[in-house]
């Protein structure tokens, strides 16, 4: 009996150690890893307080005090001409929320409209959502400019916006969670009542589907906020004040103009600050959305 | 039993709302992608800036591309050679990146998920790593140019630490043996790879854990009591299970590597795309990205628009027949089988139908 015991000791503290052991090795891994994800962010972050001989000498851990410095070489008159951070936020933010906002409702209009309703072509223009969700921006952006600059509407915020409202994927992404826990009997219901159908969308389904608007609204909101594509092939012959902030950004490296390290990487932090902000508070959302495979860029 | 109230609800239709809910999202379509799909087509079969845009010149834009001419210092063989030098970059950049991205985000969802390791912490690490996705990736291509770069008199952000640690040699007169991350041909290339791996594996490793979390528990149950190594476990479960997940982000990171620009294009000291790192939609797009219309190569960017577009189309039709699965269409098969001897069957019977 006593000799049982040990062996089944042993293999259970055989068993124990191993489990420590691979435990131990991973949460370095994983330490290690997420260093690596932190490094440019915490080196952009330090050299942003540093000023321009101490960064050209080396890389430093520690911050420095230059940061004010810094922040008056970007809104100096030098800088002005490329970089205005202030109206970077502003038309970033405009054409953003208007995008997302037309993305997440006209989505949900639709999803609505395909699964309540029974009408001839609703299974085939599901369908077509389904199919056009593959085809790439970049295959149809010649043909896009071509024609914006047919109908002049180069140069404008709209090309910007307006397409928004079609966005297959959010759709497909609606439907699914509509099939799921939108009870069509709520409809019938809100019938009987008196309820108009546009008013039962507005008042009854968009609230009911807010955990789906949620999640698709983060990220319409970052993909556009990310966008650099569609901004600077529209945006051509523009004043600095109405571009774009990562516009802004691709112009900083191909000016001679900037010659000042700690004020570059400045620049740089202003753009990606609002946005780590963002995420640290929304991740748990972020990563949940991910996780139920809606988006991929 | 239907009550009169509730036959009447029946017989008014309310069709014509769900036509008039999906309208505006088929008319935004129509008007700003499919139509400009259609003017992609049409605008690849007229000229460039020096027959006019408005001349119809046929597959001409399309044979330049693929084939050239023979005329050493024609304007086709050039745009032929950039052709094949971007498409060139374009998979050898995506094929950098996405193998390194699959095992790093394979085995971390793999050790995600493991229900018997005691890592302290998972949410902060999934939470850390997939960070670098969201920021904007232009910030970041500048970010990285000014990491990477170095002038006579600064070594840069990353020479300097690799001087540190020993793996780059110190010059007389305080300078830095530096490694050109920008001008070189495979550091820079090195470097875009390694962004774009950075970008994207917590990505795909949330995907792919979701994909593991969906597998029947019992199974690995099944498997830890049979006295399955974790290997075992995931070479004869995880893996075989995880097939159609996997084919999902091959087709998309395959789509979005075709489609590989931001950081391509603005990873360069001034303004000017690097010759070994320019992706196809980077040519495209400066073939179109130019003040006045009238002075592009709008013709070949839209030719060249329609060969990714069909690269794309292609690679994904192959990569779903690869990864299709081969169990459900030999069961397929052998239902058809039955199916086809019952038939025969019934005929041999008098041709009663079943």
């Amino acid at each position: 009996m006593s000799k049982m015991d040990t062996v089944y000791g042993k293999t259970k503290d055989n068993y124990r150690t191993k489990i420590v052991l691979k435990s131990t090795v991973l949460f370095i891994w994983f330490v290690i890893l997420t260093i690596i994800c932190l490094f440019p962010i915490y080196i952009l972050l330090v050299n942003a307080t540093r000023d321009h001989t101490s960064i050209a000498n080396g890389i430093s851990f520690i911050p420095s005090t230059h940061i004010f410095d810094n922040y008056k070489v970007v809104t100096s008159a030098d800088y002005r001409l490329n970089y205005r951070a202030l109206y970077g936020y502003r038309n970033s933010l405009i054409i953003t929320c208007s995008a997302c906002f037309l993305t997440v409702f006209f989505s949900a209009l639709t999803a609505y409209g395909i699964h309540v309703y029974d009408f001839k072509l609703k299974e085939i223009s599901y369908a077509v959502v389904l199919l056009v969700m593959m085809v790439p921006m970049q295959v149809t952006s010649a043909g896009f400019l071509s024609f914006m600059s047919k109908i002049h509407l180069t140069n404008t915020y709209w090309p910007l916006i307006i397409p928004a409202i079609a966005a297959p994927g959010v759709v497909y992404f609606m439907r699914s969670y509509m099939k799921s826990s939108f009870p069509l009997d709520i409809v019938e219901a809100a019938r009987i009542d008196g309820c108009g159908e546009f008013r039962t969308f507005v008042s009854i389904a968009i609230p009911m589907m807010k955990p789906a608007i949620a999640v698709q609204a983060i990220f319409a909101f970052i993909a556009n906020w990310n966008n650099f594509y569609t901004p600077n092939m529209i945006l051509i012959n523009v004043k600095v004040s109405k571009k774009t902030l990562p516009m802004m950004i691709s112009a900083i490296q191909s000016s001679d103009r900037f010659n000042d390290y700690g004020a570059i990487y400045l620049a740089i932090a202003m753009a990606i600050i609002p946005i780590i902000i963002a995420y640290v508070f929304l991740s748990r959302f972020i990563i949940a959305g991910v996780a139920l495979g809606g988006v991929k860029e | 039993m239907a009550t009169a109230a509730q036959r009447r609800i029946k017989s008014i239709s309310y069709a014509k709302y769900g036509y008039i809910f999906i309208l505006p999202f088929f008319i935004v379509y129509l008007f700003f992608q499919f139509w400009p799909l259609i003017n992609t087509f049409i605008v690849s079969f007229h000229g460039n800036s020096d027959t006019g845009l408005d001349t119809f010149v046929g597959v001409k834009n399309y044979t330049d591309l693929l084939f050239g001419s023979k005329n050493q210092f024609a304007l086709a063989t050039q745009v032929h050679e950039s052709f094949l030098r971007t498409l060139g970059n374009t998979v050898i950049l995506w094929v950098g990146n996405f193998i390194p991205q699959l095992i790093l985000s394979l085995s971390l969802a793999v050790w995600f998920t493991e229900a018997n390791l005691k890592i302290p912490g998972k949410e902060f690490f999934k939470i850390v790593m997939y960070l670098p996705n969201i920021i904007t990736a232009a910030s970041v291509a500048v970010l990285f140019v000014q990491l990477c770069g170095q002038s006579e008199t600064n070594p840069g952000a990353i020479n300097s630490l690799l001087n540190k640690i020993g793996i780059v040699k110190s010059l007389p007169g305080d300078k830095v043996d530096c490694i050109p991350f920008i001008e070189g041909i495979w550091p820079s290339r090195v470097i875009i790879m390694f962004i774009q791996t950075w970008m994207w594996f917590g990505n795909t490793m949330i995907m792919l854990m979701s994909g593991i979390q969906g597998i029947n528990p019992s199974l690995f149950e099944a498997a830890a009591i049979d006295g399955a190594s974790s290997g075992q476990v995931f070479r004869k479960i995880t893996l075989p299970l995880l097939t159609p997940i996997m084919a999902y982000t091959l087709v998309t990171s395959m789509i979005g590597g075709l489609q590989m620009f931001d950081i391509p294009y603005l990873y360069n000291k001034d303004g000017k795309v690097g010759e070994h790192v320019e992706t196809i939609a980077a040519l495209i797009y400066s073939y179109f990205h130019v003040a006045d219309l009238n002075q592009s190569k709008l013709g070949y960017s839209g030719a060249a628009s329609i060969l990714l577009f069909m690269i794309t189309l292609i690679l994904g039709c192959i990569a779903f027949y690869m990864t299709r699965d081969k169990d459900e269409i030999a069961k397929k098969k052998q239902r058809k089988k039955i199916a086809k001897q019952l038939k025969a069957e019934s005929k041999q019977f008098g041709g009663f139908s079943i």
